[in-house]
């Protein structure tokens, strides 16, 4: 889809991109191939001499076993947030298409998580399940069961997990609202003229027209367990206890900061890019699909 | 739906009002936490009903700071997460607004290879390219200051985009229209686009206050000084601290501090909120 | 007050598709030009084109003695009238017409007395402060007329302005159109698909067709002399019948008449034929089966098919099944159905084609 009337002046549209493409540069391509450049390079402790070493920031990468548990850590973490996220706002979202008067209340008491800060909602969460103060926290000792999220990486995990859905709810619900919304009442009534019962219906009507949403959706909590939940991790746990909840992005930012290894940092964030840019690939041939209807 | 069945209704009005407690129950929980003094939340057994010291907590935490973890009141942080986030969220309007212009009623050489080379920056967020763009920062000489808090933050397609895709909706004839009544680029543009853009731009500007509000990673590398540092990465350096107990009655006021603005956003401007949220996705 | 003159002109694409094969007409000073033909013959290509909002790839277009070729939409001195109105959204009536004069830069009270006066010919009065999403489609149209008329141009160009109304609303406006044209006797040029429409606005009439001129001239003439079988299909509703002359039948009918040699194709229009079993010197008679009958109360359409070897001539893809002919009579009584008649037309009703229609045989 092309305008076929435009304007014709040669000068002006240069002016026009300068601003972003400047800012892109700078802030974007500049660093982008900085990664890569350091990738590729070992910086001594004073960060005063560097050396080209080749592929081997890789190669130690690939022989790390803590690298692996990252990969690991961010494969269940990702799962486990994408699956109940999803399926908890699907459920919520089918509650509130059924034509209840209140469905508009509904959707502006559900979405505002949206809004707060990944960061702020991993505290809340820590607070609620803090082993010693924790509101949460107690009844699970009245069950005397030893809830430490500060000691446990199962724990720790569950707590993460549990925020990250928390926050990402609202706004599959959004979109699941949406989908739902826009499938005619029509073929649900025919449908049921057809004789099938509620459940049915779902399962063979509602869920297959809603699956371009459910894709989109799958493909954007992803990236955003990826990345959108440093905060959340960061705040509740630091990425442990020893490593438990250290997901590729936390290890990027972990070693960069806290152990310094530059080379080996930028070397994950170039893993990092080639996988991003897969995820993104898949969701573009998606959209392009999607385009063709 | 099709069936009428009352019960049907009574099981989807259960599971809605489960909902919306999960969602509320955290924040409730730290809205009460807030009212509270230290010894209460500390203790381990806080009631579920607000406490007397909301006040006293409130006041203590935007314009004194903590006695020991907190060295700066969290007003300053506010006023930080303000700037910061008004500013990408304007700065972005701003060059993606013009970008967008240039490339969808403009034909010239290198067009496609200029929407692209923007269009590319959608899939790396700044996560993954952290180290190197602190380090660009660095050598600007812009650590903790607005501008370094601002402007890598910008570097992102989306508003491009969503102004892209507004600008093609909008019927070929209103150019032709408007040339024949006289108006070029720049008469066209303020006189027609902008006033025709205004949803588009309120809707990006809720998205990207939030998106830049929200920020933690960034601004907690580059801020050094804790006078600039912005709410959300203020609260946890609240909880983490080496020496005493964490002030967790001061710094739940502060969480609810953090989230109230975003919340406010996205509860008073919620068609805005859902148009943009819907549109960038897009 | 201007004439506009079109001197062969053309329009090529870049991918090498000629949308425009050289195309010459006048429009006399206050006169109003009807441009007519099936979508995608370039009719509104070539209107843009006058208005500069295409370009012009060679050929002159010249309006008021001045060629305006390289000239930009706003200095030609033109207003257009386009199909989906284009009306500025976030402007009200009054501002959407009085924008195009700012930017000329008129004074405020020489603007208001020009949109006031064009909202009373209008009758937009009421409406001047309302947004276009208030008004109707019909409310709409006169706005758009009317961002027209204020500019005062030398040329108005109407764009299909009709084609989003109701029907009854179309024929309101297209009455409307004629009489503020006729008013302001201003130069017009007014691109339609629709004949009827066309017949009823035109002084002068082009029909176009693949990016040519099939034939230009006073509407009626056209009807009663079609220059092509083209144009003798498309306009007149229903349309013309057309029949290859190579049956006996048909033949053997027009022996004595001196056309029939380099003739190929016989036209006869649905309206003038009679039903009856006396035979016409000069004439043609075709004996019909009746298939199907329309009775519309003033008029009734009868659907005859003529002996299954005759085959007729699709003109147009589309336009009569072959063998089949339209027959029009007034009245409600008609033959019924299965029925076979006899419809016949005078020697003076006759239409003569060349084989490959595009040349009309004597007068």
């Amino acid at each position: 889809m092309e305008k076929s009337v435009v304007f014709n002046n040669r000068l002006l549209p240069y002016l026009l991109l300068v601003p972003q493409l400047i800012i892109t540069f700078v802030f974007f391509y500049w660093p982008a191939s900085q990664a890569v450049r350091q990738s590729f390079l070992r910086e001594d402790a004073f960060g005063l001499n560097s050396e080209f070493v080749g592929l081997e920031n890789y190669q130690s990468l690939f022989a790390d076993p803590g690298y692996y548990k990252s990969m690991l850590t961010t494969l269940v973490f990702s799962s486990l947030v994408a699956a109940l996220s999803l399926s908890i706002a699907l459920l919520f979202a089918t509650q509130a298409d059924k034509n209840l008067k209140a469905a508009g209340a509904y959707k502006t008491l559900m979405i505002w998580p949206y809004a707060v800060a990944p960061a702020v909602a991993g505290v809340l969460w820590i607070f609620m399940f803090h082993p010693t103060l924790g509101t949460l926290a107690r009844p699970l000792r009245w069950m005397n069961f030893d809830w430490n999220p500060l000691l446990n990486g199962t724990h720790a995990m569950i707590l993460v997990v549990m925020a990250a859905v928390w926050k990402q709810i609202s706004y599959n619900f959004l979109f699941f609202l949406a989908g739902l919304q826009s499938i005619p009442k029509s073929v649900l009534e025919a449908g049921a003229i057809d004789g099938a019962g509620p459940m049915r219906r779902f399962w063979t009507i509602t869920f297959p027209l809603l699956s371009p949403t459910t894709f989109f959706l799958l493909v954007v909590n992803v990236v955003y367990v990826f990345f959108d939940t440093f905060g959340i991790i960061d705040a509740v746990t630091g990425g442990g206890p020893a490593g438990a909840t250290t997901t590729m992005v936390y290890k990027v930012f972990a070693d960069g900061r806290l152990g310094g290894d530059l080379g080996g940092s930028a070397a994950q964030s170039v893993v990092l890019m080639v996988i991003v840019i897969a995820l993104t690939a898949v969701q573009f041939k998606y959209v392009e699909r999607k385009v063709q209807y | 739906m099709v069936e009428h069945r009352p019960w049907n209704d009574i099981i989807a009005y259960a599971i809605l009002t489960l909902g919306v407690f999960i969602v509320a129950f955290p924040v409730y929980l730290a809205l009460i936490a807030s009212t509270h003094d230290a010894a209460t939340v500390v203790g381990g057994n806080m009631p579920l009903t607000p406490g007397g010291h909301a006040l006293d907590n409130y006041y203590r935490a935007v314009f004194v700071g903590g006695s020991r973890a907190i060295r700066e009141p969290v007003g300053q942080m506010l006023l930080n997460s303000f700037i910061s986030a008004t500013g990408i969220a304007l700065g972005k309007i701003f060059i993606s607004i013009l970008s967008a212009y240039a490339v969808v009623y403009f034909r010239f050489p290198f067009r496609k290879t200029a929407f692209w080379i923007i269009f590319v920056t959608l899939m790396l967020p700044v996560e993954v390219r952290i180290y190197p763009t602190y380090k660009v920062i660095a050598d600007l000489h812009m650590l903790d200051t607005y501008a370094g808090l601002i402007m890598p933050l910008i570097a992102s397609a989306t508003g491009t985009l969503l102004f892209r895709q507004f600008f093609m909706t909008i019927p070929e004839e209103l150019l032709e229209a408007s040339r024949i009544d006289g108006a070029g680029p720049f008469r066209f543009f303020w006189d027609t686009l902008l006033p025709l853009s205004v949803t588009t731009i309120a809707a990006l500007f809720v998205i990207q206050f939030i998106y830049g509000w929200n920020q933690y990673l960034w601004p907690l590398l580059i801020t050094t000084q804790d006078s600039m540092q912005t709410i959300v990465t203020g609260i946890k350096k609240m909880l983490y601290t080496t020496d005493e107990l964490a002030e967790w009655q001061l710094a739940m006021a502060t969480a609810i501090l953090a989230m109230l603005p975003p919340v406010a956003v996205v509860v008073f401007m919620q068609r805005l909120f859902v148009r943009g949220l819907v549109e960038t996705e897009k | 007050m201007a004439n506009v003159t079109l001197r062969n002109v053309r329009k090529t694409y870049a991918g090498g598709f000629e949308a425009i094969k050289g195309i010459n007409f006048d429009v006399g000073d206050g006169q109003f030009c009807v441009l007519v033909g099936p979508s995608g013959c370039g009719k509104s290509t070539l209107l843009r084109m006058v208005a500069g909002l295409e370009t012009i790839s060679s050929g002159e277009i010249d309006i008021g003695g001045r060629v305006v070729n390289q000239v930009e939409p706003a200095e030609r001195d033109i207003a257009m009238v386009f199909q989906n109105y284009a009306l500025y959204p976030h402007m009200s009536v009054y501002n959407n017409m009085a924008y195009g004069l700012r930017n000329r830069g008129m004074k405020e009270p020489e603007i208001k007395t020009r949109v006031e006066e064009a909202a009373r010919i209008l009758e937009l009065g009421a409406m001047l402060d309302r947004k276009p999403r208030q008004l109707s489609g019909g409310q709409r149209q006169r706005v758009a007329m009317g961002r027209a008329i204020v500019r005062q141009p030398k040329v108005f160009l109407f764009d299909e302005p009709l084609s989003n109304l109701d029907a009854k609303l179309r024929i309101a406006m297209r009455v409307e159109i004629r009489k503020l044209q006729r008013r302001l006797s201003t130069t017009s040029i007014y691109v339609t698909h629709d004949q009827l429409e066309a017949m009823t606005l035109a002084d002068i009439l082009v029909v176009m067709n693949g990016g040519q001129v099939e034939q230009i001239g006073n509407p009626l003439d056209i009807y009663q002399k079609p220059s092509t079988t083209f144009v003798a299909s498309f306009i007149g509703a229903p349309p013309m019948n057309l029949m290859p002359l190579r049956s006996d039948e048909l033949k053997s009918q027009l022996t004595g008449d001196a056309r029939v040699d380099q003739a190929g194709i016989l036209g006869i229009r649905p309206e003038d034929f009679a039903i009856s079993d006396e035979s016409v010197t000069g004439g043609v008679a075709l004996g019909l089966t009746v298939e199907a009958i329309e009775r519309v109360g003033a008029e009734t359409f009868v659907y005859g098919t003529r002996q299954p070897e005759a085959q007729a001539v699709a003109a147009n893809p589309g336009e009569l099944p072959p063998g089949e002919v339209i027959v029009r009579i007034p009245g409600a009584v008609g033959p019924g159905i299965g029925e076979r008649i006899r419809a016949v037309a005078a020697p003076d009703k006759l239409h003569l084609f060349t084989a490959d229609g595009r040349q009309r045989v004597g007068d």
